[in-house]
Formats: C-alpha cells, sequence, structure tokens
C-alpha cells in the first residue's frame, strides 16, 4: 500500500498496568505539515508522542515513517531516523554554553584519540551562530550560558538544533507553557520557519489559541481516543473548543 | 579603549576560578608579610612537595563532581593503593608489577563505586561513605594498625625524586592538569561530562550514555587517588595504615573553592589545583606564622564558605555589569 504521508501511526493502543492510555488512534503527519496535537490533561498527547518518539513501544498497532514499517526500541533510534523531539525542561543544559548544547551529543571533532574526539571549536562556533540565524535568532557569542537567554530563545535554539541536523519531524512538546505572549510569538515565528525549510512538525498545546494561527490540521484526543481530526480551513476555535470540554 | 577595559574586567570577573585566584594571592601576601622566609626557596620547595598529594586526588574528585557524582572514600583508597603495593612486594610479587597491581586494582574498586550506585540507584554519597569505611577497615586489618615494612627494592625515584628544587611529583601533577584540562574543555566526552552532570535528562536524550560518563569517572577518581596515596608513600618511604584521614573532605574543600559546583555540570580543573594550592599554603603559611596547627581546619572551613560566598556574589555583579 502506497503511504504518502511523513508519520502514519495505524491502531495504536498503549496499556499502563491495565489502565488504558490510548485506544485504537490513528495518526499522520504529511511531508511539511504542522500538526497541532490538542486535548485536556490526561487525554493521551504525550503517550502517543512518546510512542513516536521511541520512548517506549506501542501494546498494538503499527508505525510508518517515510512508508517504511518502524519499531524504535530508544529514542536514539527514533532522532538517528530525523525525529526530534523537544521536551520542555530536557531539551538544554542550562549551565552549558549555546554553542556546546547544540552539539551535545554529536560534537564535531577535528581528529580522533582513541576513544576521545578533539573538537573542532571553530567550526562548531561558526556552525552554531549559521544555524541561529537561520531560526532568525541573533545572540551575542555562541558561548553565552543557555541559562542567560528567555524562554522563547531556549526554544529558538532547540529547533536551531533540530533543523541544523537536518531533522524530518520536529515533535514541540507544549512550547509555549510559561512564556509571555511576545515570546510565544516568537516560538509560532520558529514553527512557521521550520515549515519554510520544508520540515513536518507536531506541536503539543493545551492551548489551543497558539496552536491554531500556525497548524495545517488539528488533532484531538479525549481520553486516549482520536475525536476529531480538522483541517484548518474546515473548523473554527469554538468548534474544536466545544470538543475538548465534551465530558 | 574604556569599553574594551570594562568588556576584559567583565570576562575576568565571570571566570569561575577567579574568586579563589585572588583567595590565594591575598593569602600569600598575608603570609609573606608574617613571615618573609615564607617564600624562602626552601619554604618553597616544602609546599611544592606536598601540593601534589591533595592536588592530584582533588583533581579526580573535580572531574566526577562535574559529572553530577561524589567519591568520599578517596581518603581510603589513599592508604589502601600503598598498603597492597607493600603487600604485593612482600608475596614476593615484582615491584613494578605490584604498583601496577595495585594502581589496576584502585581503577577496578571506583567501577565498583560506580556500579553499586548506578546500578541500584542509591546517591554516591551514601555508597561511596559505605566504601569509605570499608576500604579504611580492610587497610587496619591488613596493616593490623603497624606499618608493613616499606620494601627498598620499590622504585620511588620516577615519583618523588628530586629534580632541584622539585619532586617529580609535581610534574606527574602537572601533567595531569594538563590532560584533565585537554579532555574536559576540548574533547567530546568533556562535554558529556558537562551535560551528564548538568542535566542527565536531557543529555540522555540527546543519546549520550550518561551511566558510561559516571561509571569512567569514578574509575579515574579512584585510580587518581591511589596514584596519589603512592606517591605520599614513596616520599615518606613508609605505608602509615592512617594516611589520608580527612582528605576527602580537603579535596572536596579544594573543588569548590575552585569553583566547582556540588550539584555537578559546572566547574574546572585550573580552579581546583588554586584551590589545593590554597589548603596546602595555608597549612604550611600556619606553621612558618608560629601559629598553632590547630587553626589549620578552622581557616580551611573559612577559606571554603567564603570562596563560595565569592564566587556567588562576584558573578552576580559581574552579570549586571553593562558594557
Amino acid at each position: 500500500m502506497e503511504r504518502k504521508n511523513l508519520v502514519e501511526m495505524v491502531n495504536i493502543h498503549k496499556w499502563f498496568s491495565g489502565v488504558c492510555a490510548l485506544r485504537g488512534v490513528d495518526f499522520s503527519v504529511g511531508y511539511g505539515e504542522v500538526v497541532g496535537l490538542v486535548g485536556d490533561n490526561g487525554a493521551g498527547k504525550s503517550t502517543l508522542i512518546k510512542i513516536l518518539s521511541g520512548v517506549y513501544p506501542p501494546d498494538e498497532g503499527k508505525i510508518y515513517f517515510e512508508g517504511k514499517e518502524c519499531h524504535f526500541s530508544s529514542p536514539r533510534e527514533a532522532r538517528m531516523l530525523g525525529i526530534e523531539t523537544i521536551y520542555q525542561e530536557a531539551a538544554m543544559v542550562p549551565k552549558m554554553s549555546v554553542m556546546r548544547n547544540i552539539f551535545m551529543g554529536r560534537e564535531l571533532a577535528r581528529f580522533r584519540v582513541g576513544p576521545l574526539a578533539y573538537l573542532d571549536i571553530p567550526r562548531m562556533e561558526e556552525e552554531s551562530m549559521k544555524a541561529l540565524e537561520k531560526v532568525d535568532l541573533r545572540l551575542r557569542s555562541p558561548h553565552a550560558p543557555v541559562d542567560e537567554l528567555s524562554g522563547g530563545q531556549r526554544q529558538g535554539v532547540a529547533i536551531a538544533r533540530a533543523m541544523y541536523f537536518k531533522s524530518k519531524l520536529v515533535i514541540l512538546d507544549e512550547p509555549t507553557n510559561n512564556l509571555s505572549v511576545k515570546e510565544s510569538e516568537r516560538v509560532l515565528e520558529f514553527i512557521r520557519e521550520l515549515k519554510k525549510q520544508g520540515i513536518s512538525s507536531i506541536f503539543i498545546s493545551h492551548n489551543l489559541y497558539h496552536v491554531y494561527p500556525v497548524a495545517d490540521r488539528i488533532v484531538v484526543l479525549s481520553h486516549g481516543e482520536k475525536i476529531g481530526d480538522f483541517r484548518k480551513e474546515e473548523t473554527s476555535v469554538e468548534e474544536i473548543t466545544k470538543l475538548m470540554v465534551l465530558p | 579603549m574604556r569599553y574594551t577595559l570594562l568588556l576584559t574586567l567583565r570576562r575576568a570577573l565571570l571566570l569561575r576560578e577567579i574568586s579563589s585566584l585572588i583567595m590565594l594571592l591575598v593569602v600569600i601576601l598575608v603570609f609573606f608579610a608574617l613571615s618573609p622566609l615564607f617564600l624562602s626557596r626552601e619554604n618553597v620547595g616544602i609546599v611544592l612537595e606536598i601540593i601534589p598529594e591533595l592536588g592530584i586526588v582533588a583533581l579526580g574528585v573535580t572531574m566526577l563532581m562535574i559529572a553530577g557524582e561524589f567519591d568520599l572514600s578517596v581518603g581510603s583508597l589513599f592508604a589502601f593503593c600503598p598498603i597492597m603495593i607493600s603487600l604485593f612486594v612482600s608475596e614476593g610479587i615484582s615491584p613494578i608489577f605490584s604498583i601496577v597491581l595495585a594502581l589496576f586494582l584502585s581503577l577496578l574498586l571506583g567501577g565498583l563505586n560506580g556500579f553499586v550506585t548506578l546500578y541500584f540507584g542509591i546517591p554516591s554519597f551514601i555508597t561511596t561513605l559505605g566504601t569509605m569505611l570499608i576500604w579504611r577497615g580492610a587497610v587496619l586489618l591488613i596493616s593490623g594498625g603497624w606499618p608493613p615494612p616499606f620494601s627498598p627494592s620499590l622504585p620511588t625515584t620516577f615519583l618523588v625524586g628530586k629534580i632541584g628544587l622539585f619532586r617529580a611529583s609535581i610534574f606527574w601533577f602537572a601533567g595531569i592538569t594538563v590532560l584533565l584540562w585537554f579532555i574536559l574543555e576540548r574533547t567530546d566526552f568533556g562535554n558529556w561530562m558537562f551535560a551528564t552532570g548538568g542535566n542527565q535528562v536531557a543529555a540522555r536524550a540527546m543519546g549520550i550514555d550518561t551511566g558510561r560518563v559516571k561509571l569512567v569517572n569514578f574509575m579515574l577518581c579512584s585510580l587518581l587517588a591511589g596514584f596519589a596515596g603512592v606517591i605520599q608513600s614513596f616520599r615518606l618511604e613508609t605505608t602509615l595504615p592512617s594516611m589520608g584521614g580527612g582528605l576527602e573532605m580537603e579535596a572536596i574543600a579544594a573543588t569548590v573553592i575552585g569553583g566547582t559546583a556540588l550539584s555537578g555540570g559546572v566547574g574546572t580543573v585550573i580552579g581546583t589545583v588554586i584551590g589545593s594550592f590554597l589548603i596546602r599554603i595555608i597549612d604550611n603559611g600556619l606553621v612558618m606564622a608560629r601559629a598553632p596547627s590547630y587553626w589549620f581546619r578552622v581557616f580551611i572551613g573559612i577559606a571554603t564558605i567564603l570562596a563560595v560566598i565569592l564566587n556567588t556574589f562576584v558573578r552576580e555583579r559581574a552579570r549586571k555589569m553593562r558594557c
């Protein structure tokens, strides 16, 4: 069967010690598409995303990425295929510099001595500044520690990192939580930039007003089931809100 | 002109090592004022021969602390490793092979610290508090409380041989410092160490094997503690069962004075070198100033707290500097 979407998750089930977290969810993301994933707390959003990013396997159902069936046994495997997940707290090391954060775990080396790789710092400086400019983030120096950046700028660094390493799908878990209005606006800008580069993204939030302006399609989960899947033109904020608050 | 001057000042003040460096200079000046003999050739030589033993232990503690873990067992291992050498030699094993074997054993015991901590998921503070008592107990059991005879066949020159004013140990210390600085600041493994200690969840999410990073540092820390113990034992040409008592606290003090964060993810090798110098210089300077040696612990305590306060305060100020 021909699959024309980047991601196809079919009939996904997941139980946690007898409690059903997901029951038969179908979920897809097209090439270059921004999908908003919304739902109240406990609706199953993060479970679905953790399955897609390799944190745990589904109990039932199949995952296709670029048309091929996948079984991820770790987040690392998913990342190697080009699925980059940006969790709020888990994305950055606050005390480390922007440059060191961008290349964390994927350092550029000039040469190797036994088990050690000698870092190519000039190139990492240059490449990180270039990557940041692509998301229109201008920092004074790549050596600024991440904890000196604002919440929005940190999301920008994480997105720049995803772009630099040629991710095909970027999953953003509540990227606008705890951000000011202006900062949230910046994050939405970053997501539009991803789309411009042809990178698909999943934007998870319980704030519909953040998701709506950037999403091409909106998927609503409730109690582990998909209760809505709309192209943005076919729906309105009011309609989705009504769905979300349904008991 | 003024602008670049301010910028340079700000960058200097933001250095992790700055408050320890300032304290070191002040302490040297004060001791020199109290006793001009403090900077005499002989006394500088004495200070330089006692520094490496603390410094090498503290470097290992620093590396491990940056990766987010503790080691309290270093002082006990400091005594355990040379005792094992004496034991091996008395069993008829060749001196060189005895040294290699004892160092390898230190490495393995560090691996044990790491394994117990990581496999059972308990705080390294607890694991190494336990092994601190166990190794010390083992040392006393093996020696029966008396120093075993120091074999004259042991080759001590390569560790503590005299070269003019210096002993070989200071060059080992310098070499290890450069090597660890390089690993920490210039290699991918160093980056993984900062990431592991700074935010383990993020490091893991980016595919870093944080368990391996920690295990390697546990082993490195123990190896260096054992090695430093061998240096002291060779310098004194004896293996006292009480060697290294309280050394774990001095090593942690030197590390923290040098700007390494107890919580991990932040720290420098150079800061720890400065911290080690500071502690040993206070030790020696108090003697030269004819102060009762009991003051030593008081001053180290004050220096530790002061350094951390100064560090926090100076950095806050420097960050707010507008230039």
